[in-house]
């Protein structure tokens, strides 16, 4: 029984996803005083996309062909790790917060891979970069978890929502995670997903020789790994329930459009100042957690 | 005095059995691997050679693990130093080979002096050289000699096994001996200065002060960081491979080093937690650094160089190798479901054991521990996306890469059947833990009957009330049904997928070549740039030309500084040799002189003969 509300949990969870994206985009919008597309909008792309032909290039191996579907699932594992709805999920048996970053881990390293599998420079300086952010990402990640696992006892996400309970330290680490969210699913300031530059991408640049069916995959986990990201912030705050998660996820989203909308996309380099800075943060989030609050 | 009395004992216990099982798990397939190898690459004589020092090495490697006695130890640990010194000067017509030789065989010995020193320092406060007698008269040793005597292993121990900052002939040795024994060298015999940290710092002196364990922890959180650093900057692949096993050692000594400081505090669980997320980080990165430094082999046998900006599209040419890397990289980025991820796993849950049951500095100490684990997994994934990326994929950046061809049979089947052993042990966690257990319960002197790892047979639980759990075969089964359900959906609702296979993107340019594409100087060079306060990167760029217009000649240098080299070694050589230029005044060449010197030699021992 616990398996199948699991089942439509994650199914329900991946639905939403992509409207959560499209959700951001139209607060940026509204601040913009634009109209901009409908909240239904990467639907569409998401459909047209799935109908078009794909162009690959010569250079490519079975792992360009095969990064999509990988990625796609590693980013599907990882949602069945997320105890939204029910604390005490079956699967939890699998692993814990820590496994689910390795799981998000295994989708990085191939599309790191396939983008240098077409041998053009644009494919190479995305994964290049996209490494260099996600292994300074990393430490301050781990310090986050350690710190909100600190005070649960556990790494393992079911224990650590259904712990409850308002802490300083939660509050803290939620705000790196939050930092941690903009860099990993590329927004300004670390990445921008708008650009149409290809010297200023990063993850985009990394997908540029995609098209068709694949591009769709490759879309579609990075709406799943943003909502695994929010959806995690949002157990470590507190009030629970569905409605309150919803609402949790919608504020989340438009705090990310906030942040989008009020700062420019950082220089490389300084994004290693602002992981260091998320980094500190997390620490004062440990040592907050050892006072007991 | 019994000097000469030294019995020849063996040791029988399960942190033997633990390191003749991971020495044999290798040696064999890489033994195999070596017949195609050299084959038509060196002359039967030396092929002869290989043998025999081969066996000779493993059966070293074996004595080193399984004798009972100190004097035995010294004499096996210097047999492997100097069987494997022999290898790495294989190629002595190569003066790379015999500078690295050169190196590796001064900084050894060091290390094996400082062992030496060790030993007869035990053996004066204990009287004897048998492991089992030192043990139970540890007790007469004083708190500071246990601590010199400590301090003696660790170092000479720490050299061997490759910890910064006595990590500088690894880089350089391991990569000139050929493939076959560059594997056994990183994968086992630098697990045997391990073993020795293990037998004596843990088995034999019990639980030492907690200060030992924070020492080892510290130095191998460096050598984790230094050495994915530098394995970045690094573009020849061998030696990229050696550095991360600098860096894997360090992961290893983490486990170890907790293992440490977690008995000392009482918390037997962990402790015992922690030496077995060693233990098993030790035998998987046996598995998978050999299993890359073959695959490495094979490449530099296809394409004749090591160097990587050399290389690109292999995947095509070498399929199995290529999947053989693959597997291999991703065991070492400890990306489930290989096995260097389950090790990881555990050392994190260690860590945050050892944070959750300790207050102040400790708590923080583990934390910090655990940030660097991350950061050095978040290097080391970056580090492999470019030396598979780089070698493998994209289209051959040289005409050696293009006409590449796939190794013989048998030295694929090798890489394939190691890769096979890295996913078998991320797999079957539950059955890998349950005896490495045992060799942990063994070296700590915990009784671990009363302490499970596991749930089941495939989920591994380090505290099941707490919902602590990792499940390699849970995730592989909804990673492989996941992938099925995606491909089966896409195409009943949408048909197969139209491919039409063009060309790469180049912003309307269409004639890419290889010298269009990305480069390992560039894919790290961000990291050299936001690491530059440790690289100290040098860069240097020289036009020639008519005008900064027209440039007719472009010179671009660029490499890192080694700071350990740069203000430690090299200034210690150069102290050494003013030093002796100064001594050498007194040789100079007359008899009389050398007459004088014995003379006063002699007065002297005569007068203070009575003091011995």
């Amino acid at each position: 029984m616990d398996k199948i509300k699991l089942l439509i949990q994650v199914l329900i969870l991946i639905s939403v996803s992509p409207l959560v994206s499209g959700f951001i985009k139209k607060i940026k919008n509204i601040i913009r005083m634009r109209r901009g597309p409908g909240l239904f909008q990467p639907y569409y792309n998401m459909a047209k996309l799935l109908q078009k032909e794909e162009v690959i290039s010569e250079n490519t191996s079975w792992i360009f062909r095969s990064t999509p579907v990988i990625v796609a699932c590693s980013s599907v594992c990882a949602l069945f790790l997320v105890p939204v709805f029910n604390t005490s999920v079956a699967f939890t048996q699998m692993g814990d917060l820590i496994f689910l970053m390795f799981m998000l881990a295994l989708g990085r390293f191939f599309l790191a891979l396939a983008g240098l599998d077409a041998g053009s420079a644009f494919g190479g300086m995305g994964s290049s970069r996209e490494m260099f952010i996600s292994a300074f990402v990393e430490p301050a990640a781990v310090m986050a978890v350690f710190a909100v696992s600190l005070s649960a006892g556990s790494t393992s996400l079911s224990v650590i929502s259904a712990a409850g309970g308002t802490r300083l330290s939660s509050l803290i680490a939620s705000a790196a995670l939050f930092i941690v969210t903009l860099a990993e699913t590329s927004r300004i300031p670390v990445d921008n997903q708008e650009t149409h530059l290809e010297l200023t991408m990063v993850h985009e640049a990394m997908v540029l020789e995609y098209s068709g069916r694949s591009l769709a995959l490759i879309e579609m986990a990075a709406h799943i790994k943003q909502i695994i990201f929010l959806s995690v912030i949002s157990l470590l705050l507190p009030l629970s329930g569905v409605l309150f998660f919803i609402i949790k996820i919608a504020v989340l989203a438009a705090a990310v459009a906030v942040v989008e909308i009020s700062m420019a996309k950082m220089r490389l380099f300084r994004v290693v100042d602002l992981l260091v800075f998320t980094f500190v943060l997390s620490m004062i989030a440990v040592i907050v957690s050892g006072m007991g609050v | 005095m019994n000097y000469f009395n030294i019995n020849l004992s063996f040791l029988s216990d399960w942190l033997t059995g633990f390191f003749i099982f991971v020495i044999l798990l290798i040696s064999v397939p890489s033994a195999v691997y070596s017949m195609p190898y050299m084959k038509g690459h060196y002359s039967t004589k030396k092929s002869m050679l290989n043998w025999a020092l081969l066996i000779m090495f493993v059966l070293s490697m074996l004595l080193v693990v399984s004798v009972g006695n100190t004097i035995y130890f010294l004499v096996s640990w210097e047999l492997m130093s100097l069987l494997s010194f022999f290898f790495v000067v294989f190629d002595y017509e190569d003066t790379e080979s015999v500078k690295a030789g050169v190196l590796y065989i001064i900084m050894t010995h060091l290390g094996t002096a400082c062992i030496a020193a060790a030993f007869f320092l035990l053996y004066k406060y204990t009287g004897s050289f048998d492991y089992a007698v030192i043990k139970s008269n540890i007790s007469y040793l004083p708190a500071e000699v246990k601590n010199i005597i400590f301090v003696l292993l660790f170092a000479g121990f720490g050299t061997k096994a490759g910890i910064v900052p006595l990590h500088i002939w690894l880089p350089q040795a391991h990569p000139q001996a050929p493939g076959h024994i560059s594997s056994i060298m990183s994968g086992v015999m630098i697990k045997t200065a391990i073993y020795g940290i293990i037998r004596f710092a843990i088995c034999i002196f019990g639980p030492g002060p907690l200060w030992w364990g924070y020492t080892v922890m510290t130095a191998a959180a460096v050598s984790c960081l230094v050495g994915v650093i530098y394995a970045l900057m690094e573009h020849d692949i061998k030696r990229l491979l050696a550095y991360h096993s600098v860096e894997n050692i360090g992961i290893i000594l983490l486990g170890v080093g907790g293992a440490m400081i977690l008995k000392n505090m009482g918390l037997q669980f962990l402790a015992l937690l922690s030496l077995i997320a060693g233990l098993y980080h030790l035998i998987n990165h046996a598995v998978f650094k050999s299993l890359l430094f073959l695959c490495a082999g094979s490449v530099y046998r296809a394409t004749g160089t090591r160097d990587m900006e050399k290389m690109g599209g292999l995947i095509k040419a070498m399929p199995w190798t290529a999947a053989s890397f693959l597997a291999g990289s991703l065991a070492i980025s400890a990306i489930p479901p290989f096995n260097g991820f389950v090790s990881e796993w555990l050392t994190f849950q260690s860590l945050f054991g050892g944070a959750l049951n300790s207050a102040g500095g400790s708590r923080l100490f583990f934390s910090l521990m655990a940030a660097a684990l991350a950061l050095t997994g978040g290097l080391a994934a970056a580090c492999f996306v470019k030396a598979f990326g780089i070698t493998f994929l994209a289209a051959p950046r040289s005409t050696a890469a293009g006409k590449a061809l796939e190794v013989p049979p048998l030295m694929k089947y090798m890489t394939a059947l190691l890769s096979v052993f890295a996913l078998i042990l991320g797999l079957a966690a539950v059955p890998a833990i349950k005896i490495i257990k045992k060799a942990a319960g063994m070296i700590l002197a915990i009784d671990t009957a009363g302490f499970n790892f596991a749930l089941n047979n495939s989920v591994v639980s380090v505290n099941a009330d707490k919902g602590l759990y990792v499940s390699n075969p849970y995730f592989a089964i909804l990673f492989i049904c996941l992938a099925g359900v995606i491909a089966a959906a896409l195409y009943v609702f949408l048909g197969r997928s139209s491919v039409k296979v063009g060309k790469t993107w180049g912003c309307g340019y269409y004639n890419l070549d290889s010298r269009t594409e990305y480069t390992a100087t560039a894919f790290a060079k961000p990291f050299k740039i936001a690491l530059g306060f440790f690289l100290k990167p040098f860069r240097k760029i020289k036009k020639e030309g008519d005008s900064i217009y027209h440039i007719k000649k472009f010179e671009y240098e660029t490499h890192t500084t080694h700071v350990f080299n740069e203000y430690g070694y090299d200034i210690l050589m150069k102290f050494i040799m003013s030093t002796a230029k100064k001594i050498r005044r007194s040789q100079p060449g007359s008899i009389n002189i050398y007459l004088g010197y014995i003379f006063i030699t002699l007065l002297v021992l005569m007068l203070t003969v009575n003091m011995f």
